[in-house]
């Protein structure tokens, strides 16, 4: 047995000419949580589908609690959940027959699946649509149906590939509360996603991979501290107050603002301490804002920072 | 360490292909509409020229035969709804549980025996109201119903295969056409065989769709069936040796 929930070394996969995955290495401690932060195409699902034994590796090993993915999959599947990027449940069938289905499949009783399903139908919000057919459910209802739908079995080891990605922001913030009380149960979860904030928010540890390989691992604090903290995004009203605004700007960070080129600028900060002198300055300049706002770096910048280009879309790219 | 079969879980995915069925109650025009208007055609088309003009002699030979024409039409659908149902997502949840993988498979023809009842039913009792009698017992027309429905879900395999196979659903229907029509007609479902070429009697007299109806012919009509049973059996072994793994492994290199 490994202490380790989830370990892969130099997992590789390629589709004919696509290498989706160049030699990964990937770790998770139990009950913790990993977020793999990639753009499009950088192999976060198919890292995904190796480790849920969907997809068989052309290279490297990968043990999920302890098992092998390629000679014990019986083992790993009785040890996961996986939420898919795309909805895995059946469009036919209602909440309800979906979950109990599942229940029965883990080999639950009848009315114990039927008493898990109501109690993650209740959870999930979703008890008053449990007898439509999912064919007629919202994208995000779907979504909260298929996440349950991977935790019927109550599995030790969570696979969530793009959890928010089409749910709207309350939705987000309770899909967040959702992984937190999961890993407060002692679950471990590896969770994808292409939000920096997302990742920031539920993960212990965080590794960014690009083109199928992984280009950084470190703590959510370590990859800030490379990155940057926080950026301050600022637009004035008035476009002509502009260089201005710079001015200001970089006064106060001491570092070069960036402008986009739509009239916004944004600056690096090292946290919210700034934010009333900023406010300060600005009025005493008279400068009116349109928009004002405190964030993390978006994987666009984590992107430039680490390698020095700019993230663009892989797909786009390889159609060029 | 592969999971082991249990039939449970076939069972449970059994009852999914079932709710989907009540919930799109046209999958069952091939079994219900089809061998209905296949019967009328026949007996009322040809019956009067291949009897020598008494049409309830036809319906006598004519019902056996539909049997298992009809049978072999109505695997079609297992194949081309397999095709088209591993695209879904719900196919990825099923490959992540702890269940052996022809589970899916399984739990298909499962479902299908009650089309396949179905389908026997509604023939034997609509040709019932046409004036075909049966003239053994009851227990053996349900001996050749139970041998009609075994053959069926062998049957089923070699179309879950070819919908594995093949890229499309519509071309499942393609593939699986070309296989039917050869046999049902190259059979003594029918006609009988003696009138036919010699060369065409050859095949007549190994097609599994000929024993088939021969060994539902004697069970209901009277007369040996001791030798079609067997041959029929033979098939039914035979089909389930060679395609469950063909469609096993086509459906595992699918997916
Ligand atoms: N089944 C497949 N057949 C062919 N190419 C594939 C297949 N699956 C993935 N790829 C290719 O492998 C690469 C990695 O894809 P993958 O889906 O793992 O990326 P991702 O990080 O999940 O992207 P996204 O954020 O868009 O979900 C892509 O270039 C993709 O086109
Ligand atoms: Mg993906």
């Amino acid at each position: 047995m490994t202490e380790l929930a989830i370990e892969a070394t130099g997992l590789a996969k390629s589709f004919g000419e696509t290498k989706a995955l160049a030699g990964v290495d990937l770790a998770v401690r139990p009950g913790s949580v990993l977020a793999v932060l990639g753009p499009n195409g950088a192999g976060k699902t198919t890292a995904v589908r190796i480790l849920a034994t969907l997809l068989r590796a052309d290279a490297g090993t990968a043990r999920v609690n302890g098992f092998d993915v390629r000679t014990q999959p019986g083992k790993v599947r009785e040890s996961i959940g996986l939420t898919g990027q795309f909805a895995s449940v059946d469009e036919d069938l209602t909440g309800t027959e979906n979950l109990v289905m599942i229940g029965q499949l883990l080999d639950l009783s009848t009315r114990a699946a039927r008493q898990r399903a109501a109690e993650l139908l209740a959870w999930f919000d979703l008890t008053e649509a449990a007898g439509k057919v999912a064919k007629n459910y919202s994208g995000g209802m779907r979504r909260r149906l298929d996440l349950a739908a991977s935790l019927v079995g109550r599995p030790q080891v969570i696979f969530l590939d793009e959890p928010t990605t089409g749910l709207d922001p309350a939705k987000r913030e309770d899909m967040w509360d959702v992984v937190r009380s999961l890993v407060g149960d002692g679950s471990t979860v590896l969770l994808t996603t292409q939000y920096l904030e997302e990742a920031d928010a539920l993960a212990d540890e965080i590794t960014v991979m690009d083109h199928g390989r992984v280009i950084a691992h470190d703590t959510p604090n370590g990859l800030k501290r490379v990155v940057g903290g926080q950026r301050l995004t600022v637009r004035p009203a008035d476009p002509a107050r502009h260089d201005d605004l710079l001015g200001v700007l970089r006064d106060i960070s001491g570092q070069a603002p960036e402008a986009d080129g739509r009239g916004t600028v944004t600056v690096p900060v090292d946290g919210d301490d700034v934010l009333p002198d900023v406010v300060a300055r600005l009025r005493a300049a008279g400068i009116a804002v349109d928009e004002f706002s405190l964030h993390l770096p978006s994987l666009d910048e984590v992107f430039f920072t680490l390698t020095g280009t700019r993230s663009r879309d892989n797909d786009e790219e390889a159609l060029v | 360490m592969k999971k082991r079969f249990r039939l449970r879980p076939a069972l449970v995915l059994c009852k999914r292909n079932l709710i989907k069925i009540t919930r799109t109650p046209e999958q069952l025009i091939d079994v219900t509409l089809q061998p209905i208007i296949f019967l009328l055609l026949f007996l009322f088309v040809f019956g009067g020229a291949i009897a020598h003009g008494s049409r309830h002699d036809y319906l006598q030979f004519l019902l056996p035969g539909l049997i298992g024409q009809t049978i072999a039409m109505s695997s079609v659908s297992i194949g081309q709804n397999m095709n088209a149902d591993i695209a879904k997502g719900v196919f990825d949840r099923f490959r992540s549980l702890p269940i052996a993988r022809s589970v899916p498979l399984v739990g298909a023809v499962l479902a299908d025996f009650f089309r396949y009842l179905l389908l026997c039913v509604i023939l034997v009792g609509f040709g019932y109201a046409l004036g075909f009698r049966i003239t053994t017992s009851p227990t053996l027309l349900l001996a050749a119903l139970g041998i009609s429905i075994c053959f069926a879900l062998a049957f089923a395999w070699v179309s879950l295969w070819v919908g594995m196979t093949v890229r499309t659903a519509g071309a499942v229907q393609g593939v699986m056409f070309l296989l039917i029509f050869p046999l049902s007609f190259g059979s003594n479902a029918f006609v009988q065989a003696s009138t036919m070429p010699g060369w065409l009697q050859a095949f007549v007299n190994v097609n599994p769709l000929s024993h088939l109806v021969s060994a539902v012919r004697g069970l209901l009509l009277g007369g040996p069936v001791g030798t079609q049973i067997g041959w029929t059996f033979a098939w039914i072994a035979g089909l389930l040796v060679v395609f469950f793994p063909l469609a096993l492994r086509g459906y595992i290199r699918r997916t």
